[in-house]
């Protein structure tokens, strides 16, 4: 009985990790490591990277500028409806990325929500540069969001006490002791929406469109080549797990949680 | 010397906590079990915690006036405070904690003896090293008042004597108003002028040390204090004492009036031991049989199944006694204290 259960244990084990690895070294095998590279030389290839790493950018820096005080708030405050909005933090995460797409033409559409008025300032989004950014943004922010939130709460409320008896004033506090203590965790939330936000597909397709050197992403450029030249969208899907491969190693590398660590470790809290 | 004065009530869970006290340039300990509000009294007057109403001030300065919508905040009252656990900031070094606040470190660390460990990181330190810094750290803005948390919880019992004496020393230089919070009787009468019982947020009974043990105002300050609570049905004697019928069923003799329902309280430290009754002064010999024994440094504890006496290690191990050994413990008539219930 015992040996069957282990045997069923490794079999399961196998069967899971070759699901996840061959489709991964099929993109490496099938095409010779030569061809890869020439695909990445050419024109849309090119284009969409840039594209990707513009939008990225932006998009990404928005996040963590307004994602970082408000997952501060959301974590140490305690207000009416923190669990409504502790919901909504993580609903773009349940939603099909294509929902996501609607919602924002919904928003920001021409006869979205907000339409009449980016009329009346001469600013039309969809279909735009403006608009890969905003899709990107709507997708990837939950994930830095909620990580944020879990590594803001587990931050010691005493430390933050202690330094306002010191004399810091909130901003203070918030600089010196939350941001360094919740470095590690920032970081890993930030890399995992990244890494979201550079794979953005559908909320983009359906809110910005395709249009090589505007809209045209990476994933965007990967759907556009698969029928015209699938050894291009084997050369960027190629790119992409190198990306997604540097970005865990660089996690795990890190040694994020060395603070945490070592104040856990000390003497156990008494009443 | 201006006092700090607390005059509040801070709602919490299950109890309000309702202060009215003035503390002097002296070291004044709050004492009471874990839960009885101690570590919220300290958050209120650092201005962490906001009293439903009342008063706190410092001196001329008003820090809490819930009349006059009053609530300096709390980087704004110069309050030093020493937390439980110390709460030091594991991310900065030691001399960065203390300047935390402005200030230098280097006066600090050197009359806490801690100078050496200026680079350190907290995770680095011992114990005591770490209640140093606290203080260092506590100390370094020039606070008006100094709130301890449980000073000495954190520190293993063998540095405990030696920390506490320093701390004690510490304590009267400064000459501050100190409120320190504890729930160990030993450290309160260690380290304060005057001590304060609380029991669900309120203050049972204040003096200083030798008032609380020597009258203890009820069976709760008493069991606090260390001392054997035994409870009986008192009654005159022909010989001009107090006899106590303890429900447990021996009676105990007392020099002090007493009638009805009565607590007897007896401290461990005045009760001896012996293999037989003694031949001696002492009207109460009590035979009973030994539970267990803890040592104590050079005394012992030694727990008989009614109570519990204190005795040197030397005696024990001259009388050689053991668990499950029956002995017969002897107090005088004079040093059991009677609490008549009202």
């Amino acid at each position: 009985m015992r040996a069957a259960f282990s045997a069923f244990l490794a079999v399961a084990t196998a069967v899971a990790l070759a699901f996840l690895v061959l489709p991964v070294v099929a993109i490496f095998t099938r095409v010779p490591p030569g061809d890869l590279l020439h695909a990445l030389g050419q024109d849309v290839t090119r284009d969409a990277l840039l594209v990707s790493l513009k939008t990225s950018a932006i998009a990404h820096a928005a996040v963590l500028l307004f994602g970082t005080p408000a997952a501060w708030v959301i974590a140490r405050k305690r207000f009416p409806g923190r669990g409504l909005v502790l919901a909504l933090v993580e609903l773009p995460l349940v939603l099909p990325p294509a929902v996501a797409g609607i919602a924002l033409l919904a928003t920001f559409g021409r006869v979205g929500l907000l339409g009449n008025e980016l009329d009346a300032l001469g600013i039309q989004i969809p279909f735009t540069q403006a608009a890969v950014v905003l899709a990107v943004a709507f997708v990837e922010s939950p994930f830095y969001v909620r990580g944020a939130i879990a590594t803001f709460e587990a931050i010691d409320g005493t430390l933050l006490d202690a330094a306002r008896t010191l004399g810091a004033t909130p901003a203070r506090v918030f600089a010196r002791v939350a941001l360094p203590l919740a470095a590690g965790g920032l970081g890993a939330a930030s890399a995992l929406a990244l890494a979201r936000g550079l794979g953005e597909f559908g909320a983009t397709i359906i809110f910005a469109g395709s249009l090589q050197g505007v809209t045209q992403t990476l994933p965007l450029a990967i759907y556009a080549q698969f029928e015209a030249d699938f050894d291009t969208a084997l050369a960027i899907s190629a790119l992409f797990i190198v990306i997604g491969a540097l970005l865990l190693v660089a996690l795990k590398l890190y040694p994020w949680f060395r603070f945490v660590s070592i104040f856990r470790s000390r003497f156990a809290p008494s009443t | 010397m201006v006092p700090l004065r607390l005059d509040f009530s801070l709602p919490l869970r299950t109890f309000d906590v309702e202060l009215a006290l003035d503390v002097e340039a002296e070291t004044f300990a709050l004492v009471g079990p874990s839960g009885s509000g101690k570590t919220s009294v300290l958050r209120a007057i650092a201005g962490l915690a906001k009293p439903a109403r009342g008063l706190i001030s410092l001196g001329e300065c008003i820090w809490f006036d819930s009349e006059r919508r009053v609530d300096v905040r709390p980087e704004d009252r110069f309050v030093g405070y020493v937390f439980q656990e110390y709460a030091l900031f594991p991310h900065l070094t030691v001399e960065q904690n203390v300047t935390f606040g402005g200030g230098r470190a280097d006066r600090l660390l050197w009359r806490l003896r801690i100078e050496h460990l200026a680079k350190a990181k907290p995770g680095e330190l011992s114990g005591g090293e770490r209640q140093r810094v606290a203080i260092a750290r506590a100390l370094a803005r020039g606070p008006r008042v100094l709130l301890l948390d449980e000073p000495m919880a954190a520190l293993d019992p063998h540095t405990r004597g030696s920390v506490r004496a320093e701390l004690h020393d510490l304590l009267r230089e400064l000459a501050l108003p100190a409120l320190l919070v504890t729930h160990d009787f030993e450290d309160a009468a260690a380290l304060a002028d005057r001590v304060g019982v609380l029991s669900d947020g309120k203050l049972r009974q204040v003096g200083t040390p030798a008032d609380l043990l020597g009258s203890p105002a009820d069976p709760f300050v008493a069991r606090l204090a260390g001392a054997n609570v035994l409870s009986g049905v008192a009654a005159r004697t022909a010989n001009g004492l107090t006899g106590v019928l303890l429900d447990a069923g021996p009676t105990i003799f007392a020099a002090e009036e007493g009638s009805g329902r009565t607590d007897v309280v007896v401290y461990p430290w005045d009760v001896s031991l012996a293999r037989e009754a003694p031949d001696d002064s002492a009207l109460n010999h009590v035979r009973d049989e030994i539970v267990s024994l803890t040592p104590l440094g050079n005394r012992a504890r030694v727990r008989l199944k009614l109570l519990t006496a204190e005795v040197t290690t030397a005696s024990l191990e001259r009388l050689e006694l053991q668990p499950g050994d029956q002995v017969v413990a002897s107090f005088k008539a004079t040093q059991a204290r009677l609490l008549t219930r009202t």
